[in-house]
């Protein structure tokens, strides 16, 4: 079948509803609390708050770079697809960035939902072969002393990456802190930028 | 199996999409039904996690690619609901076709046939007595298999020789809990490659770490 005879996945997705709803197999309401929570309740600013936390309590960071899982849980931040997280610190010798290539897995719990460049095959297919040729269309370039290591999370241990401080920033509060901290920049495809 | 899902590698895909910094997670009001459908698809058709993304990897690669991230989640949540007998084939097409005002019968609602499959907990890590077989530092290679059904070992390490970096938690093995044969719970290590050793002396010089389900791997002399 070509795709211009497909029918529209907009329409698939609601005939499915309505057919697993007629049934009582499926409940709209619950539905909408997975969405209402993926939507508005968990997303990078949980991560945000992490890499802050550990920018100004060097205890934490501690706890955060030997037990993922344990320090994050500290905060509050645990849930399905991220069961084992393991945080990678992101140095001035050693850039860390993370993929799944055999589907999108990410940590629900710290960053959210995947964004769509984590999810396209062009992320997907590169990063683990030219890491270098991809930063660079991200806008992002290392220096050639710089060790790049990609993680590829294909199993159920999950990845964030802790980025490097900004210069500039002692004078901030955690909160502001935490308003820099972008998601690209915690699974690796870019640094975070001081304070404009 | 060998199939459009595993990328890793793979050329001619283009650029990379630019980051939108705003970026919601999703971009439409389907793809959240589809998002939420394909999480409960797993309780109601009595599957699991695994099963969903072998649902999802054994599309046909147009339908794979056709509409997106979610358009795969829901049209693996069909496969789900399908196998398990909880709607019949071509169920969600006869619907979107009336839908879109066509005259055509809806086919009877099948018997339901979930697999006979209760996980011991939830989620997928599992505690597991036995010593782990490889420790860090340990030289290993990834073996080079081609199984047909579902499989986390991309094609792009197989055969290839690496270095244990990290035992992780052990948990359910995705190639039998996937198709309702077991838990098999087995150790999971952090393994590093050259990137040199797997895609030659040209390629850029990098480290590629990949966490490799005991089963995957075998001890290199």
């Amino acid at each position: 079948m070509s795709i211009s005879e497909r029918l529209p996945i907009s329409m698939r997705t609601e005939a499915l509803e309505s057919i697993l709803v007629e049934r009582s197999l499926v409940d709209p309401k619950v539905m909408d609390a997975y969405i209402k929570m993926y939507e508005s309740d968990v997303g990078p600013l949980n991560g945000a708050k992490v890499v802050a936390k550990a920018w100004v309590d060097p205890e934490f960071r501690e706890r955060l770079l030997a037990d993922g899982t344990a320090a994050v849980g500290e905060l509050g931040f645990k849930g399905p697809q991220t069961e084992h997280l393991e945080v990678l610190e992101n140095t001035g010798e050693v850039h860390n960035v993370v993929v799944c290539t055999l589907c999108s897995c990410y940590p629900w719990a710290v960053l959210g939902l995947p964004p769509s460049w984590y999810k396209d095959p062009a992320y997907r297919s590169r990063i683990v072969r030219e890491p270098r040729a991809v930063l660079h269309e991200f806008g992002l370039d290392l220096g050639a002393d710089v060790e790049i290591r990609v993680a590829d999370s294909v199993s159920e241990c999950r990845y964030m990456i802790l980025p490097e401080r900004p210069a500039g920033t002692d004078d901030l509060s955690e909160e502001e802190l935490a308003a820099l901290v972008t998601r690209d920049a915690m699974v690796g495809i870019a640094k975070v930028a001081g304070p404009q | 199996m060998d199939g459009i899902h595993d990328m890793g590698g793979m050329q001619d895909w283009g650029s990379v999409t630019a980051p939108a910094p705003d970026e919601r997670p999703f971009e439409e009001d389907w793809e959240k039904r589809a998002f939420a459908l394909a999480l409960l698809s797993m309780r109601v058709s009595g599957t699991n996690l695994d099963a969903f993304r072998h649902s999802m990897n054994r599309l046909q690669p147009m339908d794979y690619l056709a509409d997106g991230y979610y358009g795969r989640w829901l049209r693996g949540a069909e496969n789900l609901l399908t196998d398990s007998g909880i709607i019949a084939d071509g169920a969600v097409d006869a619907r979107t076709r009336r839908q879109l005002g066509e005259d055509v019968v809806e086919p009877p609602e099948p018997e339901p046939h979930r697999p006979d499959y209760k996980p011991t907990a939830g989620g997928s890590l599992r505690p597991l007595a036995a010593e782990p077989r490889f420790s860090p530092g340990d030289a290993v290679r990834a073996k080079d298999i081609h199984p047909s059904g579902h499989t986390r070992l991309p094609q792009y390490v197989r055969g290839r020789t690496g270095t244990v970096r990290r035992v992780q938690p052990a948990a359910v093995f995705p190639d039998t809990h996937a198709h309702f044969e077991g838990e098999n719970i087995q150790h999971v290590y952090s393994v590093e490659f050259r990137s040199r050793d797997l895609w030659g002396s040209d390629a850029e010089n990098f480290v590629l770490n990949i966490d490799l389900y005991d089963s995957y791997l075998e001890p290199v002399a």
